[in-house]
């Protein structure tokens, strides 16, 4: 049991995502690679909130703040810097500060879940308005400037550490989003299988239960929403040294949105789940994007309805629930429970 | 008074114009099993809620082995040794009973050490050939006996039992009540129950409890002969 979270299915993804890291390139041409290094950049955003919502159970509205922070972070030092190792590591640093500092205030305030809901996104809504004000030049961070809701264009992409004028190129830069990915993925599950991580699923599960037992769930919540920072952080520095641009748009109630969808669509209570989801919902986006016929986001909202009322727990977990029926009453777990009194 | 392992004075706790516990002046000795007892309404699992620190007393001061652990948090409180199977089963639905006795476990011990207690436990309570199913799916009884091995894994100085037998057939009653013997040989116990027969097969002293005062301290023959206490429980004297 105490291996449980290392099921082959854990194992099975890891592998076809480092294939699809290998293969790709050799079979993808550019443009096809481009769009699968951005949908691999927002796996790592959707795996964050997974994370924090689906195992900390912490409803959080303000995944695309602590991504934006981590974008804009990337673009700021960037572009003072000229040399990108730096921002990368800031991109990831700050959001996660920036995260622990929110998480203070709301877990060792004791709030409530609706209210968590609540600040975030109100969160998220003061960085939108605050950084689309910020246009002009009296606006500027040492070199940069912020442009408001145009956004900063042209900002220096990664580049091997150390080496400015060694910029990656695009095969490079899907190798790296790839690798982060794997990472991320496989980090989880190594975090979820510890005892940090069961405790904080089992806090999930009961917080008052946890507390009696002697654990501080203030600080459980905080580190994972705090990681969970983090991470977003990366997938906003992936984000925008990969259109060498970022704008408020980061933080628009349409990105905190997709965030969400992704996660309920991909299934809750998975890893895989939000990355599937992801890489579902922004395929049709790109291909949606294409075509004058329907509102992309009369579409999207449409499917999340849909997968509310119809597949409330989403793809992935329903998918494994068919899967062990149609495997009978043979399949090990809670099924098998029975009351010999 | 050194040999207290818990102590309370004058504790009280008020919701608006009740007193739900008023002021409690409560002591427990080393390795002693008592039996809290009372209608319902009096104040027994509010008192357990003051005790883990669920509930901030508005007066009084709770004592635990020396230390002024009142106001303190629910976790720092477990930590310093005081465990509570609760009247509801408070437990993980979703996780196995297996689950629940590790990370009680766990916490304190090293990861070798909380597996071979988590057996050790399951095989204690009876429940080795359910440790991998979902506790969510398990009837009351059964999850009464998970907490209580999951109090036991985390292996508290103090345990705060509230209603242990409840949902329990008469077999597994007596098997409770043998269990809370065994665990009284090694641990101090605080046992809250309306089921006198189990009372009567655990009890030694026996505190009751009306309208949140402590009304009357004995011992069990002693409080079975009290008038008062038949009044309260008959009703005579308008317990709600």
């Amino acid at each position: 049991m105490r291996r449980r979270r290392w099921t082959s299915g854990t194992v099975l993804t890891t592998v076809a995502m480092v294939v699809i890291a290998l293969g790709v390139p050799q079979v993808v041409d550019q443009f096809g690679l481009l769009q699968l290094t951005i949908f691999a950049a927002m796996c790592i955003l959707a795996l964050s909130l997974g994370f924090v919502w689906g195992y900390g159970g912490i409803l959080c509205f303000g995944q695309s703040a602590l991504f934006g922070l981590g974008a804009y972070t990337y673009a700021v030092t960037a572009v003072n810097f000229g040399e990108s190792t730096a921002a990368a590591v800031l991109a990831v640093v700050v959001p996660a500060v920036f995260a622990a500092l929110l998480g203070y205030f709301m877990f060792y305030g004791r709030l409530s879940d609706v209210y968590l809901g609540v600040i975030t996104l109100s969160v998220t809504l003061i960085f939108f308005n605050l950084m689309n004000s910020t246009a002009g030049d009296a606006y500027r961070v040492g070199k940069a400037r912020l442009n408001g809701f145009n956004g900063m264009p042209s900002l220096p992409t990664l580049n091997v550490p150390g080496d400015a004028a060694r910029l990656l190129d695009p095969t490079e830069t899907f190798y790296l989003v790839m690798a982060f990915l794997v990472i991320v993925y496989v980090g989880l599950h190594a975090l979820l299988a510890s005892h940090f991580g069961r405790v904080v699923v089992a806090i999930r599960e009961n917080e008052a239960r946890c507390e009696l037992l002697g654990y501080d769930v203030r600080l459980h919540k905080l580190l994972v929403f705090t990681i969970g920072g983090g991470i977003a952080g990366l997938a906003g520095c992936l984000f925008a040294d990969w259109g060498a641009f970022v704008s408020p748009n980061v933080f628009s109630l349409t990105m905190t949105s997709q965030i969400i969808i992704w996660v309920i669509v991909g299934g809750l209570g998975t890893l895989v789940g939000p990355i599937i989801g992801c890489l579902i919902m922004q395929y049709l986006a790109t291909t949606l994007g294409t075509q004058q016929l329907a509102n992309t986001n009369l579409i999207f909202g449409i499917i999340f309805l849909a997968f509310v009322l119809l597949v409330p727990r989403g793809i992935v977990p329903s998918l494994l629930a068919l899967g062990a029926r149609a495997l009978g009453a043979r399949a090990p777990g809670p099924a098998r429970v029975h009351d010999p009194a | 008074m050194s040999d207290a392992v818990l102590q309370t004075h004058g504790l009280s706790i008020r919701f608006g114009g009740v007193e739900a516990v008023r002021s409690v002046d409560f002591t427990l000795a080393e390795r002693e099993l008592r039996c809290l007892i009372g209608p319902n309404g009096a104040g027994k699992s509010t008192l357990f809620k003051l005790l883990t620190g669920q509930l901030k007393p508005t007066a009084g001061r709770i004592v635990f082995r020396g230390h002024d652990i009142t106001g303190h948090h629910t976790h720092a409180i477990a930590r310093r040794g005081i465990g509570i199977k609760t009247q509801v089963p408070s437990l993980f639905d979703g996780l196995t009973v297996r689950e629940h006795l590790w990370l009680a476990a766990r916490r304190t011990n090293p990861a070798e050490r909380a597996r071979a207690i988590t057996e050790e436990i399951l095989e204690r309570i009876g429940l080795t050939s359910l440790a991998g199913g979902a506790v969510g799916r398990l009837s009351h009884g059964l999850r009464q006996w998970v907490e209580l091995g999951t109090v036991l894994a985390g292996n508290p100085e103090l345990i705060l039992l509230d209603e242990p037998a409840a949902g329990m057939t008469h077999d597994e009653v007596a098997r409770t009540a043998e269990l809370v013997r065994e665990i009284n040989r090694t641990h101090a116990l605080i046992v809250v129950e309306h089921d006198m027969q189990f009372v009567r097969m655990i009890a030694r002293t026996v505190t009751v409890m009306h309208q949140g005062a402590v009304l009357v301290e004995d011992t069990m023959d002693q409080i079975m002969k009290n008038a008062t206490v038949r009044d309260i429980y008959l009703g005579k004297h308008g317990g709600p």
